[in-house]
């Protein structure tokens, strides 16, 4: 037997694969690591930085640090726990996020994640932007409100559907999701319910019309069972209450 | 200025395109080169750059509106912007801002309706020394006040190009005070080049690892190091990157090597490029010093004239090395390295994902060296004069000299070279500041020091710097500083990462809840703990050093806060009767009982 590399996860071992990151070695190993710009299906982005962890004393964001072998990674500590907690409240009151008149409510990934770190209030000052929705298109809508800027929708897009309907444009505070027509509007694009990039978005910026409440609230994928348990709803199949369809 | 035919703007795109060649990666350029000939970035100008460019609207678009100096918006065709670091405040520049305004009958950031003017503001423009100080155009003035400002209005109104201006407005003085090895001592050009020819890349590195020479952007990496990694990389092509994009407020040391010494920095950028193999290097100069643009290019063609730069330099036909001058737009992100090679790459500039390093995967992902102007100029001198001359002075883990830039309250702001390890108090004593109760140094990322820390020596075992150095004297609220700080980096935040983009914000609004007597207790444990946040979970530097002037000073100077704190445990966010406003307004009423009282607020505030 080949000796397998390895680093330590919360005193658990977890073997890796040359190129891997400690966030993929971490899934491969059925470990749980909160976030929300990474998707699998996706080169790390390291935007959100909710996946943060404590590397040999140091904190990283465990979708960009590579693997090594020797590593000591620390994750659910009550110091980390904290600290996500405070991104999760960040990103709260940075938009405007009402999950109970939500339709992804049950079904989102960044109120669960907010569960799973414990945040049960927003802590912060809202900032209450005034930002607002697109339902110019037939088949979807966004809400801006609920953009966290993770990026997905505009990588799944360009890389995956070739269409390159999404950006973000504006520095700092004044960094927002735009559709990529002169008109600003998605009706405007090729977008389709069936794109990747309809798929991905971790909160309910980006909707498909039609269907809405369908699963009745109280019996969707995180209110029967926690994020760390199932994983994120852009990996699951329709059929298990997630959004993929391949 | 009358909006040009769409033929005239293609044509006018086009020419400047045409002037990059046609090079996605000059975008940047190329729109700073647009908004000269139109004022702005209209949605058309933008179109047509993208079409000649062959790119997406959209990203044209987003780099458009990333950085402070591209507009999007119509501007007037005078752009007035004061710089308004704290040191520019401490000379008075809000009310000569005001006072401007007034004169020209236009709102702070807003364009004057026929179109003349715009008067707004900037981070620092780096003229701490020589404030308050303003760009107009891009072009810096200097040492305003009223009189100049009557001027200026005078000049505006009746729209006399900026050619015809007075020249002493745009007078920019180096203020070099002290000089040790750097400033002071004579450098034949050509000298580090002979040298690198003489002995080879090998035994200049040999002299660069026995100088100890780290980088003098304040991060303090090992010159040699890093030069040899890029030298070891593997490829081809490879680059000299030199970073002039010296945005830290209260920093001007660069401004004034690159103002006097430029041939130093060029000198040490093209023996770096033989060292390592590299043929190609950039300047990223910092958009507010586009006054130095002419001159530089001047230089370089100097150079390439006397055999110092170009093809066969020195008559040695496989030493090539060219260099051109990036001009940036006003983004301090910028000069964190790996946001600078986006931005030299003709992007938005938001910092990469490390690893990998530039020296491996850097511009256009060829291993790249970027160092500061300083760092080039000391390494070409420690070629000529021997690593060991070099690490003479200095310390044991600092080897050799330091640029400061000292401004503030100090009778003699400008520029000091001290060896490493000179005391703070030293440094006071020199510059003639006689009653300082604190130094922010190394700028707002820095950190704040009180007068029981004035022993501390300069150098990386003890106050690492990249040279800024701002005195407060007793006259002055620590708090103003504070809170000038806080919003330069809200401006600043690149927006990539959550606790920079949203943390920023929430800690200027924290600041200024204290500042305005709003604060209690409960706020300062707050900003300690979003402090911390910031400082271990943001993407790059910036977000992490963000918090340091408010941790430090609530360490520091706790009476600066303590002395405006109320009396209550907590207080909310807002307030609650101006939060009443709106509802008044619809009712109509304006007695006393759609006001709340006293009794009111304190059950409110009840947690």
């Amino acid at each position: 037997m080949s000796e397998e590399l390895g680093f330590t996860l919360d005193g658990r071992r977890i073997p890796f694969q040359d190129g891997q990151t400690v966030m993929a070695a971490a899934l491969a190993a059925g470990v749980y690591i909160p976030h929300l710009c990474f998707n699998p299906d996706f080169a790390p982005h390291g935007s959100c930085r909710v996946c943060l962890v404590k590397v040999n004393g140091r904190f990283q964001a465990s979708c960009t640090t590579p693997a090594a072998s020797g590593l000591t990674v620390q994750s659910e500590t009550e110091e980390l726990r904290n600290i996500r907690r405070g991104i999760l409240q960040m990103l709260f009151v940075e938009g405007n996020h009402v999950c109970p008149a939500c339709e992804k409510s049950g079904a989102c990934q960044l109120q669960a994640v907010a569960y799973y770190v414990g945040m049960l209030n927003p802590h912060f000052s809202h900032f209450y932007p005034r930002r607002p929705v697109d339902a110019s298109h037939a088949e979807a809508v966004i809400d801006f409100n609920r953009c966290i800027l993770c990026e997905l929708c505009v990588r799944a897009s360009r890389d995956v559907d070739g269409k390159n309907i999404f950006a973000v444009q504006g520095r700092g505070i004044q960094a927002h999701l735009v559709v990529n027509t002169p008109s600003g509007k998605l009706g405007a694009t090729h977008f389709s319910i069936h794109d990747k990039a309809a798929q991905v978005c971790p909160t309910g910026a980006i909707l498909t019309k039609h269907q809405g409440y369908n699963v009745p609230i109280g019996q969707r994928l995180y209110d029967r069972k926690p994020i760390n348990v199932v994983g994120d709803v852009a990996q699951l199949p329709e059929s298990k209450g997630g959004r993929r369809h391949d | 200025m009358a909006e040009p035919e769409s033929h005239a703007l293609t044509e006018i795109v086009r020419d400047i395109v045409q002037r990059h060649s046609g090079m996605p990666t000059r975008l940047l350029q190329i729109l700073r080169d647009v908004q000269d000939h139109l004022t702005w970035l209209s949605p058309e100008a933008i179109n047509e750059v993208a079409q000649e460019l062959s790119i997406s609207p959209n990203k044209v678009h987003s780099v458009a509106e990333f950085y402070s100096f591209l507009y999007t918006v119509p501007r007037g065709c005078y752009d007035i912007l004061f710089s308004d670091n704290i040191t520019d405040r401490m000379l008075g520049n809000r009310e000569l801002l005001h006072y401007l305004c007034d004169r020209l009958g236009v709102g702070i950031g807003e364009m004057r309706t026929d179109g003349t003017v715009t008067v707004g503001v900037t981070s620092c423009t780096g003229m701490c020394d020589q404030g308050p100080a303003a760009l107009v155009n891009g072009y810096t003035l200097t040492r305003l006040n009223k009189p100049r400002l009557n001027r200026i209005a005078e000049l505006v109104e009746s729209r006399t190009p900026l050619e015809q201006w007075p020249q002493e407005f745009f007078e920019v003085s180096s203020n070099i005070r002290r000089a040790d090895i750097l400033l002071g001592r004579h450098f034949a050009d050509g000298a580090a080049l002979r040298a690198v020819l003489k002995r080879g890349p090998e035994a200049i590195l040999e002299e660069m690892i026995k100088s100890g020479l780290r980088g003098q952007g304040g991060a303090g990496f090992k010159l040699a190091a890093k030069w040899m990694s890029c030298r070891n990389a593997p490829g081809e092509v490879k680059y000299v990157v030199c970073n002039a994009d010296e945005g830290e407020p209260g920093t001007f040391k660069d401004r004034v090597l690159m103002q006097d010494f430029a041939d130093l920095v060029f000198e040490g950028m093209t023996l770096c490029g033989r060292v390592i193999g590299a043929h190609h290097g950039f300047v990223y100069l910092r958009g507010e010093y586009r006054y130095l643009l002419d001159s530089l290019k001047a230089t370089l063609q100097r150079r390439r004239d006397a055999g110092l730069l170009g093809t066969g330099i020195l008559g040695e036909p496989t030493f090539s090395f060219d260099i051109d001058i990036h001009l940036g737009a006003g983004a301090y992100v910028c000069g964190e390295e790996s946001a600078l090679i986006e931005s030299l790459e003709g992007k938005h500039g938001v910092p990469r994902i490390r690893p990998p390093f530039p020296t491996t995967h850097g511009y256009l992902n060829k291993p790249t060296v970027v160092n500061n102007v300083e760092t080039f100029a000391t390494a070409a001198k420690i070629a000529v004069e021997g690593g060991n001359w070099f690490a003479s002075r200095g310390t044991a883990e600092s080897k050799g000299t330091k640029l400061l830039s000292l401004s503030g309250d100090c009778e003699r702001p400008g520029i000091y070279e001290y060896p490493f390890g000179v005391t703070v108090r030293r440094v006071l004593e020199d510059c003639g500041a006689r009653d300082a109760q604190g130094i922010q140094m190394a700028g707002p990322a820095g950190h704040m020091i009180s007068a029981r820390e004035f022993d501390r020596r300069i150098c990386f075992e003890d106050l690492a710097t990249g040279g800024s150095f701002m005195v407060f004297d007793q006259s002055r609220d620590i708090l103003d500083g504070i809170r000038n700080f806080t919003h330069f980096f809200v401006h600043e935040s690149c927006g990539f990462c959550t606790p920079c983009r949203v943390g920023t914000s929430l800690m200027r609004d924290l600041v200024i809840k204290v500042h305005t007597g709003h604060g209690t207790p409960y706020d300062l444990e707050e900003m300690r703990k979003l402090g911390r946040i910031m400082q271990v979970a943001c993407h790059c530097g910036l977000g992490q050093t963000a918090p340091n002037p408010v941790l430090d000073s609530l360490d520091q100077f706790p009476e600066a806060y303590q002395r405006r704190l109320r009396a209550t445990t907590f207080e909310p966010a807002f307030d609650l009767n101006a939060a009443l406003e709106d509802a008044r307004q619809l009712t109509g009423r304006s007695d006393a009982g759609a006001y709340l009282n006293e009794e009111d607020l304190m059950l409110g505030a009840m947690p």
